[in-house]
């Protein structure tokens, strides 16, 4: 259900709203839209869908359009994106092609009366129009990991990025020599999303009831798709460790298509392993499970994200949300979430996860105080609206390019 | 007395795409990036951590002692008393000297696994007034405890460094309005050893020390 903002008061404080609505004020003559590849489905969807009605809430002219393609477009798409990610793709001259007349055709989507558009990741990257002296503000949001894309495609990208006015990036390590201006937006949750909202107890304990957990031995959980990346069968690794002195349970919940060969191969591996401990449950979730998946996480006496790379890792923003100890590998954006000992646990190893695993369930005090000060540490630097703060900003620097800009 | 009108900011923060593997190129990127580079790296951690000091105070240090494994090293860039620095170009030139010092006495550079060179960054800063005015020293507690720690931030670190006013904006109002003990208290904490909600409660204690 759409929020207002007005309902994060409770959350932030009245006074971040109150600057908000200030900075929003600014904003009121532009016209802003954003285009991505599709209205329904993935994470840069679902963020647009909570951000778009809160902008308007806070008095902003926003539109939101997606691309009109067809599959072949998309998997060619979905190639690029793989490439992004480091793996060795290849692409034909042709399929460039058809990515760039898709682009063509889908400009006269572009509305002549915006004044900012914001493209979101590579899909529609080619909308920009070539004249320089436009009148319209051009920025480009890159969603996903842009440490070690391959050479071919990112010499490709770039040619587009660089028209642009202003790319945006998730994490530092993302950013490169470009010839235009990069900024830092950092991801986000939703304090009032089903994922991430309060839970009664009885919400809680009957998802526990339905999977047959036991809520009174510890539970130890990781939530992510079935992936390599996200080593689940390290998880399972490291759980073994622990039970041998600490009868406890271990949750490994999350999605991935079952379609997709990397996530049934995962799925059948971790299944077999889980088929000779009932204390193990492999629960393979819908897309849609938010309400199940926060009531597992708020069930949890530690929480893993034993990832092998990650590009921000927000389920570790989640767990700290639900004031959760968690114990997570130091890759992507982890650390940016988690200052070791102090809001959570940073490992390298199978076996420094379980040594940690082990402490925490039985230093409790010392587990709790993690979780406290993890929930702040979010609560400061990872909820949408900081997120939407940093949008308005950057909308705003378009037209101030000051380093120090007085808004009175 | 005019009073005194609390004013925020907010950052955004820019990526410079300028990176460094090792020691000799962190040392070349900090002597090449704009101020408000030095500024960002060495007070990013104060906003971030509101509520502890954590291990280390700038990403200088951080970086020099995680992904170089250079603890002493680490140590000494942490120990730079930022708060002696009025001027954003001499503690610039503090870290180089540090730097170029640690450099002379080693014959090979070590460098940094992959992913975790050092990424330098600034931030362009929006400033907005606020609704909170005060005409005395009560007024002035009452807001302090309400504004938000980016209003509290702005006042006694921007104004001082980065805005080149060189003292704290509320030991300067203290001073204009006579409060010259309080000015000179205030101004004499060294507010990069505390956390921001610490350093907010102890300045609330001094103002209401002096109002009994």
């Amino acid at each position: 259900m759409t929020k207002q903002i007005k309902e994060y008061i409770p959350v932030v404080g009245k006074q971040l709203i109150d600057e908000l609505y200030l900075v929003a004020g600014r904003l009121k003559r532009f016209k802003i839209q954003n285009i991505n590849s599709t209205i329904s489905g993935g994470g840069v969807a679902e963020i647009l869908s909570r951000m778009v009605p809160l902008m308007k809430d806070l008095g902003l002219s926003v539109r939101w359009d997606a691309l009109e393609a067809g599959d072949k477009f998309f998997t060619i798409t979905k190639k690029i994106h793989n490439a992004l990610h480091g793996m060795d793709v290849n692409l034909t001259d042709k399929e460039y092609q058809y990515f760039l007349d898709v682009n063509e055709k889908n400009k006269k989507k572009v509305a002549v009366d915006s004044d900012i558009v914001y493209i979101h990741d590579p899909q529609p990257i080619a909308l920009i129009t070539e004249n320089k002296n436009r009148d319209k503000k051009w920025l480009w949001r890159c969603h996903v990991d842009f440490s070690k894309p391959q050479e071919a495609v990112w010499a490709f990208l770039k040619e587009f990025i660089q028209k642009y006015d202003t790319s945006v990036f998730s994490a530092p390590a993302f950013a490169r020599k470009l010839d235009c201006r990069q900024v830092l937006v950092a991801p986000s949750i939703d304090p009032l999303s089903d994922k991430n909202k309060t839970l009664e107890q009885r919400q809680v304990d009957s998802v526990l009831e339905k999977y047959g957990i036991d809520k009174d031995k510890p539970i130890i959980t990781q939530i992510s798709r079935f992936d390599y990346l996200k080593d689940p069968l390290g998880v399972i690794r490291s759980y073994r460790l622990v039970k041998k002195y600490i009868d406890c349970q271990l949750i490994l919940a999350g999605g991935g298509a079952t379609d997709d060969p990397n996530t049934a191969e995962v799925l059948k591996k971790a299944e077999d392993l889980a088929s000779v401990d009932k204390d193990i449950f492999i629960l393979h979730l819908p897309g849609q499970s938010h309400l199940e998946i926060n009531a597992l996480q708020r069930a949890s006496t530690v929480i893993l994200q034993k990832s092998l790379r990650e590009g921000f890792g927000l389920t570790v923003c989640e767990a700290l949300w639900k004031e959760k100890p968690v114990i997570a590998s130091a890759v992507g954006g982890i650390p940016l979430q988690i200052a070791h000992k102090y809001s959570g646990i940073l490992t390298y190893t199978i076996e420094g996860t379980a040594y940690w695993i082990k402490q925490l369930i039985q230093e409790p005090e010392y587990a709790k105080r993690l979780g406290v000060h993890g929930k702040k540490h979010v609560a400061n630097n990872f909820l949408i609206t900081r997120h939407i703060q940093d949008y308005l900003l950057l909308f705003l620097s378009l037209y101030n390019e000051s380093n120090v800009v007085d808004l009175g | 007395m005019d009073p005194f009108i609390f004013r925020t900011r907010i950052n955004q923060i820019e990526l410079l795409g300028k990176k460094a593997k090792n020691l000799k190129q962190l040392a070349d990127g900090i002597k090449t990036v704009p101020a408000p580079s030095i500024y960002h790296h060495t007070h990013r951690f104060l906003e971030q951590h509101i509520y502890f000091s954590p291990e280390h105070p700038n990403d200088f240090s951080y970086w020099t002692t995680t992904s170089l494994g250079l603890k002493r090293l680490g140590e000494i860039i942490a120990s730079v008393e930022i708060f002696q620095f009025k001027d954003i170009e001499l503690l610039r030139k503090k870290f180089v000297t540090i730097i170029e010092t640690y450099l002379e006495n080693v014959s090979s550079l070590r460098n940094c696994i992959l992913g975790e060179e050092f990424n330098f960054m600034a931030s362009k800063m929006f400033i907005l007034n606020t609704p909170f005015k005060a005409y005395n020293l009560k007024d002035f507690v009452d807001c302090l405890a309400q504004v938000t720690i980016h209003s509290f931030y702005f006042h006694m670190f921007e104004a001082r460094m980065r805005l080149q006013k060189h003292e704290n904006d509320f030991s300067r109002w203290f001073k204009d309005n006579g409060f010259e003990r309080l000015a000179g208290q205030i101004a004499s904490l060294d507010p990069y050893t505390h956390t921001l909600e610490g350093l907010r409660k102890k300045i609330i204690n001094l103002i209401k020390k002096y109002i009994q």
